[in-house]
Formats: structure tokens, sequence, C-alpha cells
């Protein structure tokens, strides 16, 4: 790989202050970054270690959640008994990604800001508007099996590959993040972007930006809810669609339903719209399917992912309908 | 030397190895680390090269900067075909044992691309990493040209190939009158098929460490199945002397059929060497795993008539498959369905289409692991629409002699595979509708298939060394791609000689040992085995020879043919209690050691007469999400009729890994191509999918007995190939069984199934 410093940061605000020049990048568990070194797709001049900033916890909230430190590892987080209990569908999520062996050494934070698995993002060869703006979207007209049927625009049709991502927007947690400017909270909502006309930036953090925690509110929706992910073979794939899904229900009505799709879009998708079509309404397969055509109106396949629009909707049907059946938090 | 037939007649030891489920003899050295692949050999002043892969798929390379490489501290030399050395010019030079007709592909030839990722440089430096980055920085400006890659869209430009590769025959002439029966058929099927081109994808990738000596002699650790096709690859390129090199290949991290060619890392590696009087290691990265031959993409259509009552009267099985447009890649798809069934009426055609990639290569059970099953769901198809269980059409139109032929086969238990597996599996309890099983939200459905592989066999010859110690050393120049064959080679030399196994010790992967061929094709028990047998014959009558003459020799007067080897002994047969040590044998009569070489032949006249092959049967249980179509297989029972089983442990094991592999190419397996670009997009294995642990289920695996007196003197097929071929038709049938959605296109995916759920 090319050349780059190294620097390990004894503080967040020594990392902070690290990454402010151009071309640095943070490095944790490196379970995505060093790949992308290596296969020339990310040429970083600087690495800022974080590994070692006390950023590991798993914490109580005043307000009755979870704080999970961005250096949390994955499997930490999905094994947390409060995790398992409280917030089953991130449990379950997290568990449907990747290996046991990259869940050990992955941690929260760098889950949130991996890269998408786009053919075209990895081949160098190739255009890609995310790798090097302005090449064109190769996917586009191309081989595009696992790309966006929601949000895309005509730069690029990329997904964001994250399991943990999708339930962590479902459960509208807000990541915490340091930076030049002091501190801030994101709402997850907020925190990707859609490509637009600059797919080369995926989410609102900013030059020098370090995420140090993720804040789960108090409701986890772990008497019903859960994580299905729908991929091509049984494990170590990535999702071509997801679900996570949670619901309060009253006797067979929903009180309050939060959705959010993997595998689709540049970014965990939600849709307030879909949501508040459950909401009063009896948790039945014909209304869970009436949502889902309300958060896949505006899909759009491509040659080889329109069958994604139809999964999608079955899919929402089958999470909806597992999670209003689903009683208590099993463990996963 | 001389040639011999190997005698079957001689006695084994009745409780020999033979047949006996030995742990692989290699295994301890590979769990522990200590079987050494061909890129963890080292000399102190090695250098490391990586392959600079072209960015287009067809044009010319019109400049090359190697500059800003050549500037980092420790980057060596940068090769292209600016500056490469003279190498062999004529294409003869460039063939290898499986080179089929054509012009073999020359690394760092000339400047023009002819395929995606076709090796355009070699940076030579001091470490890997800075020989990695440095391939970066060769900046290559090229002039593409048009490509094509799109079989279905060129697929009006085939050609019939003729006898265009070792061991291919073009399919035999048609018989009867196949299209006016078909049309007069009561029962018609008639469908397209398509088979999406796979990679071979062994987990070790393509290494070739050359290890400079100071006299100028060169060791060629190679990821290879065949060290001497290497080494005489790499004479005749470079223009090296025999004895100037010698290719060891001693372990391999699975192949399928990826090394029976030298591959571009053995080129690049022997390049750099030669001319830099280095010691060099070039390894292949995984996405360059894509840079060289696989399965070819197939398009094929079959056509059967039936009449009510399930007799076959009409098979036509055409095929189309890509190769490249320097050589003729060709292997048997269409032929295997003129010879699995009875049927008077039957047209076989195969043909080809040039494309702008690089030339296909054999992949585990070439030809038949595309064509037969088209041709097996075929016949599940044409069972529906006669409301026939589908078994019971396979036992209707059973061919007891080969319909290609007219010759009877050698051997032929396939009717034991139908009935042993579906009894294993429980056939008989299978609801025959489609849609008819179901467990919740899940779909059950029940399908099989036959397979049928070639029992081929080879000439390869055998050292054997032979102790007064009683320990044995047989070497042959054969290869163990992690099938068994140290183990198994072993076992035969131990059944032959009466020897405990620790006693034996095989050598292979070494261009300096007795001839063998490349192995592939499951024809090394048979061929190498054959050797085994025949050189270990020599030795044990060499010590019947001096035992006799032994004073108070207990075999006074016994005939060969009469003495048993069983535990370190030379045994009378009919009086146990006459008996010799081999160790005293040789000690009573001063021999230090006895050496013997020998080379063992086909039976020639046998195999002009009858028709070798192997045979199975293969029932697949499949679980499908009824809203999702997510497809889960459960259970599987694979059925094999292979002769005989010289170790059911290594052969089981052979068999689940071509199940496994099966239920990649049913479920999995496809290389995406971008045809704009003309490359492979998912070249890597988070997105180049095989079955993970979780996709594989329980394999049942039973060997059904097979006699066999004709195959060889073991009476043994191989069993590598045969243990795929049913699977992919067994799952797609299994599907349309659970679902009513019949799917013709490979891989099934889950989208394809649910198109026809809606």
């Amino acid at each position: 790989m090319r050349s780059f410093t190294y620097a390990r940061a004894a503080s967040a605000a020594d990392a902070v202050g690290r990454a402010g020049a151009s071309g640095t990048a943070f490095v944790a568990g490196g379970t995505n970054l060093l790949d992308l070194m290596k296969a020339d797709v990310l040429r970083p001049e600087g690495l800022v270690d974080i590994s070692r900033l006390p950023l590991d916890r798993i914490e109580e909230t005043a307000e009755g959640g979870l704080r999970l430190g961005a250096l949390a590892r994955n499997a930490d987080t999905a094994y947390d008994e409060r995790v398992q209990t409280r917030y089953p569908m991130l449990s379950k999520a997290i568990l449907a990604g990747a290996s046991a062996q990259l869940r050990n050494m992955a941690t929260n934070g760098g889950n949130l800001l991996q890269r998408t698995r786009c053919y075209y993002f990895y081949d160098t060869a190739t255009p890609c508007n995310k790798r090097e703006p302005g090449s064109g979207c190769g996917a586009i007209g191309g081989v595009n099996r696992i790309h966006a049927i929601l949000g895309a625009s005509d730069r690029c049709i990329a997904v964001h590959p994250s399991d943990l991502c999708v339930a962590l927007a479902a459960l509208d947690a807000v990541v915490q993040v340091t930076g030049p400017d002091g501190e801030r909270s994101i709402p997850f909502a907020d925190f990707h972007r859609l490509p637009g006309d600059r797919p080369e930036i995926d989410t609102v953090l900013r030059p020098g930006d370090l995420v140090t925690a993720i804040d789960l509110p108090a409701k986890g929706f772990a008497e019903h809810s859960t994580y299905l992910k729908i991929r091509d073979r049984a494990s170590y794939a990535f999702a071509l669609v997801s679900v996570a899904a949670g619901l309060e229900l009253d006797g067979g009505t929903v009180r309050d339903a939060r959705l959010a799709l993997g595998g689709v879009a540049h970014k965990p998708w939600r849709d307030p719209e879909a949501e508040a079509a459950l909401v009063g309404k009896p948790a039945t397969p014909d209304r869970f399917r009436a949502a889902a055509r309300v958060l896949l109106r505006d899909a759009k396949g491509h040659e080889h992912n329109s069958f994604k629009i139809e999964l999608a909707e079955r899919a929402i049907v089958r999470a909806l309908t597992e999670a209003a059946e689903r009683k208590g938090a099993p463990r996963p | 030397m001389i040639a011999i037939p190997s005698i079957p007649g001689f006695l084994t030891a009745p409780n020999g190895p033979i047949g006996k489920p030995v742990s692989r003899v290699d295994g301890r050295k590979k769990v522990t680390g200590n079987a050494h692949y061909a890129a963890e050999f080292t000399l102190p002043d090695l250098a490391h090269g990586y392959i600079v892969s072209s960015a287009i798929t067809r044009g010319r390379i019109t400049r090359i900067d190697t500059a800003a490489a050549l500037a980092l501290p420790g980057v060596i030399h940068v090769f292209t075909h600016e500056n490469r050395p003279s190498l062999a010019w004529f294409d003869r030079k460039w063939k290898d044992d499986d080179a089929p007709k054509g012009a073999p592909f020359r690394p760092l030839y000339d400047a023009e691309i002819h395929h995606a990722l076709q090796p355009v440089a070699l940076v030579i430096a001091e470490s890997f990493e800075l020989a990695r980055y440095a391939a970066r920085l060769v900046h290559i400006e090229y002039e593409a040209a048009p490509h094509q890659t799109d079989l279905r869209a060129n697929r009006a430009n085939s050609f019939t190939p003729g006898k265009d590769k070792g061991g291919f025959q073009p399919p035999p002439k048609p018989r009867g009158n196949p299209e006016q029966a078909f049309l007069e058929s009561p029962v018609q099927v008639d469908a397209e098929f398509t088979q999406a081109a796979e990679y071979h994808n062994p987990m070790e990738m393509h290494a070739t460490t050359v290890l400079h000596h100071d006299d100028g002699t060169l060791t060629v650790h190679d990821k290879t199945q065949g060290a001497q096709n290497c080494h005489t690859y790499v004479c005749n390129v470079f223009g090296l002397a025999k004895s100037a090199v010698r290719v060891m290949s001693p372990f391999v991290g699975g192949a399928f059929g990826s090394g029976l060619r030298p591959q571009h890392q053995l080129f690049m590696a022997m390049l750099a060497a030669t001319q830099l009087k280095r010691s060099i290691r070039v390894e292949l990265s995984r996405p360059q795993m894509f840079s060289f031959g696989h399965r070819p993409e197939t398009i094929q259509r079959v056509a059967l008539g039936a009449d009510r009552d399930g007799t076959l009267r009409a098979l036509i099985h055409e095929a189309v498959q890509e190769s490249s447009r320097n050589e003729n890649y060709v292997e048997i798809v269409v032929n295997w369905s003129g010879q699995q069934y009875k049927c008077d009426n039957v047209r076989l055609d195969y043909k080809l289409t040039r494309l702008d990639v690089h030339t296909p290569l054999d992949q585990r059970a070439p030809g038949a692991a595309t064509g037969v099953p088209a041709l097996e769901i075929a016949m599940d198809e044409l069972a529906c629409k006669l409301g026939m269980d589908p078994l019971e059409l396979r036992l209707k139109n059973y061919a007891e002699t080969d319909p290609n032929t007219g010759n009877p086969f050698s051997s032929k238990e396939l009717r034991g595979c139908f009935q042993q597996g579906a009894e294993r599996f429980g056939w008989a309890k299978r609801s025959p509708a489609p849609r008819s099983m179901r467990d919740g939200r899940e779909l059950i459905g029940w399908g099989m298939a036959a397979g049928v592989w070639d029992a081929m066999q080879g000439q390869a010859a055998a050292k054997a060394v032979l102790g007064v110690d009683g320990k044995l050393v047989v070497s042959s120049a054969t290869a163990d791609i992690g099938t068994g064959t140290y183990t198994v080679m072993t076992q035969i030399a131990a059944d032959v000689l009466g020897l405990p196994i620790d006693d034996v010790t095989f050598c292979l992967g070494d261009s300096s040992l007795p001839t063998a061929p490349i192995e592939g094709g499951s024809w090394t028990v048979s061929t190498v085995g054959s050797a085994v047998k025949a050189v270990c014959d020599r030795v044990r009558s060499q010590l019947v020879t001096l035992a006799r003459k032994l004073d108070d020799s207990p075999l006074t007067g016994v005939a060969e043919e009469d003495v048993l080897f069983a535990d370190g002994h030379l045994i009378v047969r009919d009086d146990r209690s006459r008996r010799l040590s081999i160790t005293d044998a040789m000690r009573g009569s001063g021999t230090l050691s006895i050496e013997e070489e020998a080379r063992a032949l086909p039976y020639l006249l046998a195999r002009a007469r009858h028709t070798f092959a192997t045979h199975s049967a293969v029932f697949v249980e499949v679980r499908v999400d009824e809203d999702l179509g997510t497809i889960r297989v459960s259970r599987v029972v694979s059925a094999i009729a292979a002769g005989r089983i010289i170790n059911p442990k290594t052969a089981r094991s052979q068999i689940q890994g071509a199940v496994v592999w099966g239920i990649g190419m049913g479920l999995e397996e496809e290389a995406f191509t971008d045809h704009r670009l003309g490359r492979v997009m998912n070249h890597d294995y988070a997105e180049y999918h095989v079955p993970v642990n979780a996709d594989v289920p329980e394999i049942d695996v039973l060997f059904v007995d097979e006699h066999d007196d004709m195959v060889n003197a073991l009476g043994a097929k191989g069993v590598g190939e045969i243990g795929i071929v049913g699977v992919p038709a067994a799952i797609a049938n299994a599907i349309h069984h659970a679902t009513g959605v019949r799917v013709r296109d490979f891989p099934i995916t889950l989208d394809k199934v649910l198109a026809g759920l809606r």
C-alpha cells in the first residue's frame, strides 16, 4: 500500500487536533479501512489511531437509555445483556452482519463509517463517482444487482452496507460527535446522507469530527421487534434487503411503529409516512403491506435489482408480522 | 524400466489397508502448519513480484512509464513487453498437457490486450508491500478496441469445434430421426438452460516461489496440479536445460482444475528469477484469480419427447459455450445425454463462441457439471408432464449398455444408487404434487437427479525403494490437491506389500520423480494407483525370489501367487505358520534395498470395447420461504457407484466437498460481467459467493458396491468429479417440487424464485 503517517491519539481532543489535516483518517478496528487501503481505493496520507481511547464502554444514560461507546466492539455490543434484553433488534442486526472474527475487531463508530460494497467502488480500473468524483457511475447501466432502489441519484446508486445502522435508525439513536467546533449530537436519521451530487460524501461529519458514542433512547421496542436480513447465502453476505421493525401494540392495535430498511439506499431508509400509516391501525398483514407500499412508493429499480422492490415489500410484511407475534425479548 | 500390466490375481492381505477409512497421512503436517505451500518457501535474498493487470479488455498498450515505480527505493525492476528477454517463438513451446487447440496466451509478449485483467507488467521489489505499491505507480496508456464478452449476444457466431483438446470427444452423430420423433411424441419438453461463468477460487491463491541457487539451478515451488507439466513449460519457454530446473508442488491448497495449466504467475516468477538471477516470489491477489481460466458460461437447449408410458422417443441436446479468441477450450457437455438414457432418436450438438475472454479451464467435472443438470432438469419436467415419479422415469429409460457406442459398461451400478439413495432419503414418502409439503412458512421440496462421469486412466510410472529396515518409499510426480493422493497411494503400497501404513512414505509433487500426468479428471487413483500397485508388485516378486533362495526358506517350493503379504511378513497362504519377515528375507540374502520402477498402462483392449464411467444419484430436500423466496438446502443424500473405494474416509470427503460445490453451482456462484467493460465485477470472496457453513446441511454419502475387473488392477474408478454432477439439477428439481417454480438458469438466486411466486 501507499506510505502513510501514523500517530496514536492520546485523547479524543488530541485525535481531533491531529485529524484536522486533509487526507487524515481515524483508524480503530480497521476492518474496512485497511482493506480499502490495500485495494488502493482509499489513500489516506495519515492515520490517527484512536483504538486506545477510553470510548469502549456501554453505559446507562440519564434518560434511561444506553450509551454505546464508539470504540465498543460490535461483538461486545451484540452480546451485552442490556442490549440483548432492551434492544434485541440491535443485537440481532449486529449478529446478522460480517463474521464472528470481524465483529470481534470492528467498532461501533467504525461500523457507522464503513464504505459501500459497490463493485465499482472497489475496482479502481472502473468509473465510480464515490471513489473518484466526476468519473461516472459504473453501476448505472452496469452490474447493479446489489444496488439502491430508493434515494439514489444519477451520480450514484450505491447502498450503505451496515446492518447495525439499520437498527440504530429504527431506534432513533443519536450520534455523539466531538470536533474542531466542539461537541454536538446528530440524530441518526440525519447522520448519513443521500448521494445527490456529492456521492463521495457518506455522512454529515466534517473534517476532524470524531464519533465518540451512540446513544440509544429508552424506548427499545423489546417486546415487539425484529431484524430480518435477506441475502444470497445464509451468512457472510451483505443484505439484499434488511428490515428493522419495532412495534408498540395495544391489544391488536399499533400505537407506535418503527421501520428501517437496509440494502436499499445510500443510508438506512426510514419513512415517517410509512410508519404513520401503521399507527392506530390493526397489526395485520394487510396494514403492513399498505405501509410497505407507502415506503416503497418512489422505489426505482435498475436492470438487475428491480426484484428488490417486491422483495422489500414482502420483507417488511414479514418483519412486522414477526415483530407483532413476538412476545417478550428473546435472546438472539 | 519396462511396461508391465498389473496383475490383479495377486493376493492382498485380507485385512489390508485398502478399503479402510485411513486418516490422512499428511493430516498432522497440515494441521500443525508444517505443510508448506508455494508462497511459503523462502531464501534470504528473496525478492517479491506484483503483477499489474490490464485496465482494458481489448486493444493495445501505447505507452508504459515505469519511472515513478522505479524511483522508489527498494524497487528492483519492472518487466514489461518492452523490455522482456527473447522468449520461445513457436506456439508448441508454450503448449502444456492441458492446452486446447490454438495459440497459448503469452504473458508480456507484446502490446496487445486480449482480455480483462491481462497481466501487463511485473514489478519486482524488496518487499511484497512495496511491489504492490509500485505496481500502482506504473503508468500505462492504452488504445482500447471494441470487445465482445456477451455469449448470448454473440451466439449466432458460434462454430462446431473438432477434437480440440485431449480427452474431448465431439458429440456422436445423430441416431434415428430425432426431430420427427420429437414432433410425434405425445409428451414433450423443450427448454433452454443457462449456466453462469464460475471461477475456481481455491482458498490458496496461485503463487510461485523460484529459489535461485548459487550454481544457477532453480527450484520452483508452484501451485500446480502437474509439476512435470510446469517443468516442461518453463524449460520450453525460457530455453532452459531440464536438469537446471526442478518444479515442486508437495502441497496444494485446493485447485479444482485451476492448476491444470501453467498459470502466468509461474511465467512471471521465472522471468524475473532468470533475468535478475535472484529468488523471486509472485503471488496473485484474489481479484487476479479472476484473470485466468473459468468454467465457461453455457446456453443449452434440451428437447425430450416421450410416450405416455414414459418411454423416451426423442432426445435433443444442444449447447453453446464461450471460448477465447486464441484457443478452442472444449469440454464434454452434451455427450452424456446420449449415454445416460436409452433412446433411439438422439441429436447432440456442441458449439463454441469466441469472445474476448481468457481461455476457460477445466473446473470440477468440466462439461458434465454443466450439461448433465440441463438433461436432469428436463427429465424432471418430463416426469411432471407424465405424472410419473422422476425416479421411475429414469428407471424406465435406464441404459444397460452405452447407447452412444453400443458397448457394454465395464460396470454400472446406477440402479443401485437409485435404489439405495432413495431408501436412505425416504423418497417413497414423497408427495408428488408441487407445493404439497410445508413446514410453517417454508415450502418443502424433494428433488433428485442422476450423475455420470468418465472413469479415465492415463499412463504413469512409480518408483519404490524398500529398505532393509522394512520401510518403503514410493514416489511418482503426481499431485495431492487436498484430495487424499498421499493417503490413498500409501494405502495401496502398504496393502500390496503387507506393511503398516506408518512404514510407507509416498512422495509426489516433484518434477524429478517418475512420470505422472496432470492430476485431474478423477483419474489419479486409477492412473497413479495402478503404477504404485505395479511397482509394489515387482518389489513383491523380488522379495519372494529372495526369500525362496534362503537356506531353510519357509517359502521353498511355494508359487508366488500362493504367498500372502501381511504384517511385514511373507506368509504361505495355506499354511500360515510358514512365514518370514520382509526384513529377514532381505537381511538373509544380503540385500540392503530393493529398488524398482514400473509404468502402468490402461487396459487398452478392454477400453476399446467398453464404456467406463462412475455414476451417482443425488436426493435433495430444500426449504423455500413461501413469501421471500429464500432457499435452504436442508438434506442431501448422494449415492455413488465408483468401483472399489480405496479409502471411504477421503472418498466421503471428496463427495461432500463436491456436494458443497454443487450447492454453490445450484444457488450461488456467478461471475457478473459488465459487458460494457468486458470485466468481471464481483472479483472477490465478499461478492463472488460460494457456500458458507451455514448453507451446508448434513451430507449423507453412500458408496454402492460396484465390482469392476476391467477398469484397472485396483478395480477403482476415482471420485473427484462425480459428487458434483447431479447436485445442481437435484436442487432445481427440489425447488420446483417445493414451489411449483421452474428455474432453468443457474445459479437459482432468490429473485428467480420470487418472480414465480408472485
